[in-house]
Formats: structure tokens, sequence, C-alpha cells
């Protein structure tokens, strides 16, 4: 099953993300990169619904989310701060759920506000619910990873104490999920942009 | 364009914690009722300042319905932002839409442009204070400090001469009405005759607030600054 996980540091964002594409019982492929950069600050991670059979959703509006902020970057010289681009990702999803076919993906929004100089991250469902979160995880290994972050998160924790408590819940997650991902993408934004990091 | 260069002047100057707006009204009389403007500051609607959004507040010169409309536009356009993006609108995002509204009536349809130059004052977080100033066509760009309608010639100059980038917000507003009681047809400034705005950004919850001033208001701040001013004028340019 789909799962990411994200939290807050003190000055970045760290979000991770499965990277198993699934049919029926077969991987189909094991290095798909679930996480989106939509601007030099913004990271969005993208998962399907527990338990559901994959669907095209999640990657169509994904795509769909970063060329639309991108363009407005284009266009208006100066890329959407973190909050503004949840409210309108969160429009878009409002909207698609009473149309004929509503997109059902569930996504992450990590960014940096470079105005404000402070780390957001965003959970939100494919029902358009947006909540501002210290730390949040999507997919069946959200019970165990939310649990485990209640207990440990610090917001004002290092990068590395920050992937000592990711160490944890993905460690929690292959030991205790029957279908657990190998492999994880994990990618970090803060004030110098977005990297990917080695686990 | 024509119609502008007769209008009533719209003056704008920036400083660094605020923006000051003028405008030389028209139409006045004794028989024009003004209770309507008695409430300045929020649904503020004179006849040549109006609030936009509660960051933006902006100066019109021209065919007065034509403004009307496009304010209204404006307002919509605020408005829509807000609701999708959860923040107030930027203040060139906001003169775009409306240039890219007054472009259309130039190519499209066969209609006559809006006979109305604006000037936008406005802050958003990420340029902070801003001035815009758009013309029939659809062209808009930034200024420090800038003037339209009549006598803006005169006006353009003084203020280039003036102006100072560090100017203060207590500068601008005297530099505004200095220039002002230039280039107006009356000869001393008064409430009838003068709308008056600024915007500025409240100390405590940083947000921008758009204060579009009373008559009762302006009469004192022409007190403060001494109505007088002309004969001072004189010595000023040495």
């Amino acid at each position: 099953m789909e799962v990411s996980f994200a939290m807050t540091g003190k000055g970045y964002v760290l979000l991770a993300a499965d990277t198993t594409a699934v049919h029926s019982i077969i991987k189909v492929k094991t290095d798909v990169d679930k996480i989106k950069e939509l601007s030099p600050h913004l990271l969005m991670a993208y998962s399907g619904e527990p338990g559901a059979v994959v669907s095209r959703d999640t990657v169509q509006f994904a795509e769909y989310v970063e060329r639309n902020i991108r363009l407005y970057q284009i266009r208006h010289t100066y890329p959407l701060r973190p909050p503004s681009a949840a409210s309108w990702i969160r429009r878009s999803l409002a909207e698609s759920l009473r149309s004929r076919n509503p997109y059902s993906v569930n996504l992450l929004l990590g960014g940096y506000d470079t105005s404000t100089y402070t780390p957001h991250l965003y959970w939100m469902d494919y029902l358009g619910t947006l909540v501002e979160v210290p730390f949040a995880a999507h997919g069946y290994g959200s019970y165990f990873a939310l649990s485990l972050l209640d207990r440990y998160h610090d917001p004002e924790a290092t990068v590395e104490e920050g992937l000592a408590v990711l160490r944890r819940c993905l460690d929690e997650v292959s030991k205790r999920l029957v279908v657990s991902p190998g492999k994880y993408k994990v990618k970090i934004v803060d004030k110098d942009g977005i990297r990917e990091v080695e686990l | 364009m024509e119609a502008i260069s007769h209008a009533g002047s719209v003056l704008g100057v920036l400083s660094k914690d605020g923006i000051v707006l003028a405008a030389e009204k028209k139409v006045t009389g004794k028989l024009l009722d003004l209770s309507g403007s008695n409430q300045g500051g929020y649904g503020g609607s004179g006849e040549k300042i109006f609030m936009l959004n509660s960051n933006v507040v902006a100066g019109v010169a021209g065919i007065t319905a034509d403004a009307n409309s496009l304010v209204n536009y404006a307002r919509q356009a605020a408005q829509r932002h807000l609701f999708t993006y959860n923040e107030d609108i930027p203040v060139e995002v906001l003169a775009q839409r409306l240039c890219d509204l007054k472009q259309g009536y130039t190519q499209y349809g066969g209609l006559r442009p809006f006979g109305v130059s604006l000037l936008y004052a406005g802050y958003d977080p990420h340029y902070n204070f801003q001035l815009y100033h758009s013309d029939p066509s659809g062209n808009y760009s930034g200024w420090k400090a800038t003037c339209v309608g009549a006598n803006s010639g005169t006006a353009q100059s003084l203020l280039k001469q003036e102006y100072k980038d560090d100017i203060t917000m207590d500068g601008a507003i005297d530099l505004v009405l200095r220039v002002m009681s230039k280039t107006m047809d009356s000869t001393t400034l008064g409430s009838e005759k003068l709308e008056f705005a600024t915007l500025t950004l409240d100390p405590e919850t940083k947000q921008p607030k758009a204060r579009i001033y009373r008559p009762a208001e302006i009469d004192a701040l022409l007190q403060k600054q001494g109505l007088g001013k002309k004969e001072e004028d004189t010595e000023m340019k040495s």
C-alpha cells in the first residue's frame, strides 16, 4: 500500500514516500518518485486511497498541480507561498469532488515560506480536507507512524534528529505491515531549497 | 486619453512605510450630498479614490462611469483571488487583471476602450508597498511617485525634483499636499475639493491598513500642515 510521512523541524520540512508501483500482487516498479517539486521551496507527496486499486488519478492530479503552480510562478515572477498554494490545491480537490469523476488522491504538502522564514506542512485528502500540522502521514503506515511521531516529534529538531525519528517510523512499518514497501524516497525543503536525502 | 487630461488630477507618492494618494474633485457644489463619503475606510467609495481590497486603494481619473465599472471589476477580481488562494491579491496581479480587461476592449468586439487612468496604491508581502499606473490601452508600470489627470505634467516634474528615495510617510504627505496646492485649479486646498487616502502597515498586526480620509479629517490634516502653504512655496524652491 502506498504510504507517505512528513514532519517539520527547525527551518525545514521532511517528506518521505514509498517508491513502489503495484498491479494486483506484482510490484511493477520499485523506484517511483512520488514527491513532486512544485516550486523551488514547495514539495508535494501524493498517494492513493489505502486498500484501493492503484489509480491513475494520483499522477494525473499531481502533474496538474505541478504545472499550474509553475505557471503561476512564470506569470507573476514570484512563487506562490505555501499557505496560498495549499488553498489553491484544496480548492481544486474540492471542486473535483462534486464533478462526474472526482480525483482520488491524498497529499502531503511541505514548503518553506521565504518571506516569513517559516516551514509549513499541510495534510490534504481526496475530499478537500486541509489542515496545517507539525507532522503527518497517509496510508496504512500512518497507523504506526502517527503514534511514534506523537511521542518523538520535536518541532525544533535538527535535520539529523528529524531523520532519526523518520527512521523509527520506517522501521516500524517494515516490521509490522504485511505489504511493507522496501524503499523510500526522502526529500527535504529548507531556506536553500529542495534536496534529496539518503537514509 | 483626452478625457483623462481634462479630469481631476490624482497624485500618488511611495514612502518607506506607506503610500499617499490625493485627488482633486471636479464635481462639487453646495447642493452636492456628501453624507455618503462621511464613512471613509471600509466600504470606501469617494468620487475619485476607492478601496479595492483591504490592501489596495485606487485613485481614478477620466470618465466616472467607466471608472466605477472598473472599480467593481477590480473588487470582484480581488475577492476571486482571496477565494482561491486564501491571501490578499498581490498589487501587481490586480493591476494586471484590470489591464488585461482594458486591453481586451482595444482589440476585440468593436467596443470603445475605458476612458480611465488608474493609480493603484497597495501592499503585499512580496514587494511591500507599491504604486502602479495604468492607462486605457491596458499598459501599466510601477512608480515611486506619479500623477494622472489635469496638470499631470507639471505635477510630475515637481515630483521628480522633490522626491527622495528614503522619504518618510510624513514627508510624503507633505510633498503630496504641496504639489496638489500648486497644480489644483482652486486657490486654496479644502476638503470639498480634495480627496485623500493613505495605506500603511499596522505596527502590531503587520496587516495593511487602508484609510480614506473623511472630509473632517482632511481639514484637520490641512490645518496641521498649514493651509496657507502657498506663501511658503516661493521660498522653498531656493
